[in-house]
């Protein structure tokens, strides 16, 4: 069983939402990172997803597009991404870490070569935003046989006929984009989530995480009354732009808000156990 | 390599799923996958359209001018003393460069979607103009994302975009020019995507987009076959153009591709020389990868970032091709060289001189390897060059470059 897989069954056995921060690699400096995903884990997440950086993030808002390019004003490069997770695995082998990003630097990486090392390194699920399950054969193939996850995204877009493909790609977890747009946007809308959630339900038993759009607790707390999972990147991400030359003060506001969202989460599970 | 050229039916690609050999494809996120496969049924459902064909061919007559002529280039051939140069004279469309051709085809299907608003990218500010104009004339509410140093250094075409009641933002993020008004361009496509039409400006961007803007300019190259065979009762036997993303090269070449005799040669950007990093030549000096949702020859690091490009014509200034032309090199079916900023601009002031047409700078790389190759043919010989569009909108440019402010 991957490790994603087993964690999605202890927070459903707990009655809970999982948790799960994005964060960038080598955002605000490489140095940063490992020590902020240790610090994360503290604050309650249960999964952790790590941005590889990329020059043209097209379906990121303006706050990841600009921690993209300060990941690469350091020189934070794919093998550096790796790395921090082989870091971060030192002491902490229970938390799953997705990485998501874009695909070109896996391409020029080789695929082979990019599935041998994230599985090394322990890696547990990749999520490449511009890589629909059409054109995965090749690249989900490699990843299940070293026993990774493909993720795949579905959104508010995407037609029944296409989620059945999707669904039969996807492993570890769906994560569902709430809205249509980029990252950082504001306008999810709870109630039409719940009914959408329940349509994938009908077609995949995997857990669903939601993202995108996930500004605050109160939304946060919203929405893990009907996903498996709360994804939140630009409300963190934001927060190292706001503290450009105090990463510690990031880390501390960074680790504040994730355990803001796991509060507000467990008290509406609690309140409200969800109707799934 | 004529076993090729006799071997594949070239009418077959790209695929069902948009794949030209290896490249090509649809590597887009999620949110736009359904709007792709709509728009790629109404594409192929109108381009069997007898009535959508018509009103197509309409618009091209009476709107855009077409036919645009082919010219025999006496003088510029006499002086080069080899291969007889025609121009297909794109520069003469509505809107002076070829980009309207395919702007018109995309907006009647725009119509028919029943989108009310329509986003474009553009980097010389041709496409931005073609589009903004097409919107005008269908009434549809347009906004054209330019790179924040594009819209520098060709304000004239950001006046007549304006002029023409589009809202052209500038885009400030990465390198500010066409590869991030295209990154903008798919934001706003996945947050508008239920009323908004991208028209892409050229033959990129995921399938059908490199199909479809191929299709709609391929009008240049089937004027150009038939004109000159009356012209001279043969076909050419080169044809030349300039490539940024790939479209009016495209657009002349394709027709051509099942006459094995026929050479065909892309001018890329060489910017300051290969040797200095600083060009827009993938085909050249890049390498296979994945941007702006196809798989193409890439301008990147060793990590797979892409890196800033240069070329003096911000036409020319993109770090991606269409993936046919990926297709077309590793085939050998066509043939890609490099023009540097220096020989483009001396091509610019030649071609003026010596036959009273300004070219557009982007044009101008074709031209430039024309007189370099030109005078090695024989007379009995002849080549094509697409002069994709005018240079009116580069005065200001070449101007500066010779201490002058206009
Ligand atoms: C006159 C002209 N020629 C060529 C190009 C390059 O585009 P493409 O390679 O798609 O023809 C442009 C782009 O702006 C242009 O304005």
């Amino acid at each position: 069983m991957s490790r994603i897989v087993g964690r999605f069954e202890e927070t459903r056995a707990s009655g809970r939402a999982a948790l799960i921060p994005y964060v960038t690699a080598g955002d605000p400096a490489p140095e940063v990172t490992v020590p902020l995903l240790h610090d994360l884990v503290a604050a309650g997440a249960d999964l952790l997803e790590l941005g590889v950086p990329f020059s043209d993030p097209m379906a990121d808002g303006p706050v990841i597009q600009l921690a993209c390019e300060r990941a690469l004003a350091h020189g934070t490069r794919l093998r550096d991404v790796l790395e921090m997770v082989r870091e971060f695995r030192r002491t902490d082998t229970d938390t799953p870490v997705v990485l998501m990003g874009y695909l070109n630097p896996v391409e020029r990486m080789g695929h082979e070569v990019f599935v041998t090392a994230a599985a090394e390194v322990g890696v547990d699920g990749v999520l490449m935003v511009d890589l629909p399950p059409e054109e995965s054969g090749d690249l989900s193939g490699l990843l299940e046989q070293a026993g990774l996850d493909p993720i795949f995204l579905v959104a508010p877009t995407t037609s029944e006929f296409r989620l059945r493909h999707v669904a039969a790609a996807a492993r570890g977890f769906i994560y569902y984009v709430s809205l249509k747009g980029v990252t950082g946007s504001q306008n999810l809308d709870p109630a039409a989530l719940g009914a959408r959630l329940g349509a994938i339900r009908a077609i995949s038993d995997l857990p669903l995480g939601v993202g995108f759009g996930i500004r605050d607790a109160a939304t946060a707390a919203a929405v893990a009354q009907v996903a498996d999972a709360v994804v939140v990147g630009s409300a963190i991400v934001r927060l190292a732009e706001q503290h450009p030359e105090a990463p510690e003060r990031f880390r501390t506001a960074a680790a504040e808000v994730v355990r803001e969202m796991r509060t507000a989460m467990d008290a509406s599970r609690t309140a409200a156990p969800a109707a799934v | 390599m004529n076993e090729v050229r006799e071997a594949v039916d070239w009418a077959a690609f790209p695929d069902m799923r948009g794949h030209f050999g290896p490249y090509g494809g649809r590597f887009v996120a999620e949110t736009l996958m359904g709007a792709l496969d709509e728009l790629q049924a109404v594409y192929e459902k109108y381009m069997q359209d007898p009535e959508f064909l018509a009103e197509l061919d309409t618009d091209l007559k009476q709107f855009v001018g077409r036919p645009s002529p082919l010219y025999h280039a006496e003088r510029l051939s006499r002086e080069l003393g080899g291969a007889q140069v025609y121009l297909k004279r794109e520069d003469l469309d509505h809107t002076g460069a070829h980009k309207v051709n395919n702007t018109i085809g995309q907006a009647l299907l725009a119509q028919r979607l029943g989108k009310t608003r329509i986003i474009a990218e553009t980097g010389a500010g041709q496409h931005g103009v073609a589009t903004a104009t097409v919107a005008a004339r269908l009434g549809l509410e347009c906004v054209v994302y330019m790179g924040a140093e594009d819209i520098q250094r060709q304000s004239p075409n950001v006046y007549r975009m304006r002029l023409l009641g589009a809202d052209v933002v500038a885009v400030k993020s990465g390198s500010r020019t066409l590869k991030d008004a295209l990154n903008e361009a798919m934001r706003d496509w996945v947050t508008n995507v239920d009323n908004t039409f991208y028209i892409i400006g050229t033959v990129a961007g995921p399938h059908p987009y490199p199909a479809m803007v191929r299709d709609f300019q391929s009008v240049i190259g089937r004027e150009a076959r038939a004109q000159h065979l009356e012209m001279t009762g043969r076909l050419p036997d080169a044809l030349v153009a300039c490539v940024g993303g790939g479209s009016n090269a495209i657009g002349l070449f394709h027709p051509f591709l099942g006459d094995p005799s026929v050479e065909m040669i892309g001018v890329e950007a060489g910017g300051e020389g290969i040797a200095t990093g600083r060009h827009s030549a993938p085909l050249c000096a890049g390498q296979p990868g994945v941007l702006h949702g196809n798989r193409t020859y890439l301008m990147e690091d060793e990590d797979g970032q892409i890196v800033a490009t240069h070329s003096i014509s911000a036409g020319l200034d993109y770090p991606g091709v269409g993936p046919e032309h990926a297709w077309l090199k590793d085939l050998g079916r066509a043939t890609y060289v490099s023009v540097t900023d220096e020989q483009a601009l001396r091509a610019f002031h030649r071609m003026t001189r010596t036959e009273g047409i300004i070219p557009a700078l982007e044009t101008s790389h074709a031209i430039a390897h024309v007189i370099d190759i030109a005078p090695r043919m024989r007379p009995d010989q002849s080549l094509i060059i697409n002069l994709s569009g005018r240079g009116d909108k580069d005065l200001n440019t070449v101007a500066a470059l010779e201490g002058m402010e206009l």
